[in-house]
């Protein structure tokens, strides 16, 4: 009897989840806001999917209906990208320690 | 590419993402933890369009679209001021969640790119997957700008509520179920398109009832949706990378909804199903009656933590709005020159997002190892001369000890009373957003500095 492939990914999915719970338990509550804008910045990689959305079209005609979504749903997740990743960059950048000689 | 090696790539991404969170564990390994996630999300991007194969004219439209959208959030992450990054984050999630909506319609619309069947024969499995993705992402879209709005301060903070309110959306809900069940069976796109509609009437009506002060929950629970939809979508498109992601990001923002909520002692049902203002009408009528404070001005503060040997300085919202966090830390200073010792205990709910207060401390170059939590420090409170309370009011209100009528009864608070004295900046007597009086104001040891946060401090360290 074969398994459905479905099955797989559920269990990937649940682990996923299960990881999800204990990475997160380890962060630190000072970083908590950085932790949000960097969670944004990953499922932001949804833009897989319209990329696959944009490219389906034919060469003639690169400006169907489900193409087009595809197209602003790269724009959509592209400022989510650089803007999520650049701004927890720039969050994380000033967390200093207490310098020595102080 | 082979399919095989597609999908090893995007669990490399999948494990670069974990990886990615888990050096948010200290701050020393978060600034590797992003780079991963950076890698992890060039990966992903670099192998789909790899994959396609398709390098004619979409090709460059694909990369002038990434390139446009990469530089409108570039510029607004460097643009940014960190007191906005509640706003920014709840907008960040909107897009998620249109995105969602538009790559589920995408995968509506032409589903032989996406291997689903052909239209009008969709797999049953893959529609319940991309209207879920679809409603998801629809409800977190408009709920994130609803949350937008409100901490923008575009749309007044209060809750929005009116008769029915909760009938109407379990009805909205109920609703949903069926169109998702009729579209299954007869894969009429109408459906398809009601279900995305009534998603996006969902996600305002959950979030108008939810007061301003209640935010950090709604943020944490709109970035745990966010996560959802993700899934949703990466179980229609077969995704391990998008399966991983939307589980981490879900878990993630679910945890610190519960986080949030038990930092006000509130169970998260209470928090969704409406805000503080309908049950504190009787403890304002009260607390009318004048009582006597003390009032004193900067001249006196600064003496006061001059001569003590511990402060303990307790930011809240108010210092956000103020803009305070760089005058606090000049103070800090010239009181560290003095030898006197600081530190800072920020409360759980302290601001409108998870971890707000140490971002805007972190920006004003206060050393991380200066800043504490809850647990950490409140013992410290019963041996410190000064508590500085700047900006906040609920977190330290005694009553959520004392009073089980009081709504905050129960909400774990900073033990300020216990410091020898206190001082409070705020800009009057008024309640905080939990609408009740703060029975601190009117203690014998502590000091009521009427002033701006950020004006305040200034005028102390001119003092010191």
């Amino acid at each position: 009897m074969e398994i459905d492939p479905f099955i797989f990914r559920l269990s990937i999915f649940i682990l996923s989840i299960f990881i999800g719970y204990y990475v997160v338990w380890s962060v630190t509550p000072s970083l908590h806001t950085p932790l949000m804008s960097v969670t944004n910045a990953i499922s932001s990689v949804i833009i897989v999917g319209a990329i696959i959305a944009a490219l389906a079209g034919d060469a003639e005609k690169i400006f169907d209906t489900a193409s087009i979504y595809g197209y602003l749903a790269i724009i959509l997740a592209a400022i989510n990208i650089f803007g999520g990743f650049l701004v927890t960059q720039r969050m994380l950048a000033m967390y200093k320690k207490k310098k020595k000689d102080k | 590419m082979s399919a095989n090696l597609l999908a090893i790539f995007y669990l490399i991404s999948g494990v670069l993402f974990i990886l990615a969170l888990r050096g948010l564990s200290s701050p020393e390994t978060s600034r590797q933890g992003n780079l991963y996630g950076i890698i992890g999300m060039a990966i992903a991007i670099g192998v789909t369009i790899l994959s396609a194969g398709n390098f004619s004219t979409g090709f460059i439209f694909l990369l002038f679209f990434l390139l446009f959208g990469g530089s409108i959030g570039a510029f607004i992450a460097f643009k940014i001021p960190m007191t906005a990054m509640p706003e920014l984050v709840a907008g960040f999630h909107s897009l998620v969640g249109l995105a969602a909506v538009f790559v589920a319609i995408s995968a509506f619309l032409n589903p032989i790119a996406f291997n689903l069947g052909t239209p009008g024969d969709i797999k049953i499995a893959s529609l319940i997957e991309m209207s879920l993705g679809a409603s998801i992402g629809a409800i977190t879209f408009t709920g994130s700008i609803i949350a937008f709005l409100k901490l923008r301060g575009i749309m007044s903070g209060s809750p929005i509520t009116f008769v029915g309110q909760h009938y109407l959306n379990l009805a909205l809900g109920l609703v949903l179920v069926g169109l998702i069940v009729y579209l299954c069976r007869t894969q009429i796109d109408t459906f398809f398109w009601t279900i995305i509609v009534i998603s996006f009437l969902i996600g305002v009506l959950l979030i108008i009832p939810i007061g301003g002060a209640d935010m950090p929950v709604v943020i944490s629970m709109l970035n745990s949706y966010s996560g959802w939809a993700a899934a949703g979508i990466g179980f229609t498109l077969e995704n391990t990378a998008l399966i991983i992601t939307g589980a981490l990001v879900g878990s993630s923002g679910a945890i610190l909804s519960y986080i949030m909520c038990k930092g006000m002692n509130r169970s998260f049902f209470n928090v969704i199903l409406g805000g503080w203002g309908a049950t504190d009408d009787k403890t304002k009528n009260t607390s009318k009656e004048k009582k006597p404070v003390k009032n004193g001005n900067a001249d006196d503060a600064a003496f006061l933590m001059k001569n003590a040997s511990s402060v303990i300085i307790v930011p809240g919202y108010g210092m956000a709005v103020a803009q305070a966090q760089h005058a606090l830390r000049e103070m800090v200073d010239a009181l560290k020159k003095n030898g006197v010792k600081v530190t800072y205990a920020i409360h759980p709910v302290a601001g409108r997002m998870p971890g707000h207060m140490n971002v805007l401390l972190a920006e004003a170059n206060v050393p991380y190892d200066e800043v504490f939590e809850l647990e950490e420090i409140n013992n410290d409170f019963a041996n410190c001369d000064v508590a500085y309370v700047i900006g906040a009011n609920d977190v330290t209100n005694p009553v959520a000890k004392t009073d089980p009528q009081s709504p905050i009864y129960g909400m774990p608070i900073l033990d300020v009373e216990k410091s020898k004295s206190v001082l409070f900046v705020k800009r009057s007597l008024s309640p905080g957003y939990a609408g009740i009086d703060n029975d601190l104001f009117y203690r014998d040891n502590t000091l009521m500095l009427f002033a701006d946060a950020k004006k305040m401090t200034e005028d102390i360290i001119k003092n010191l």
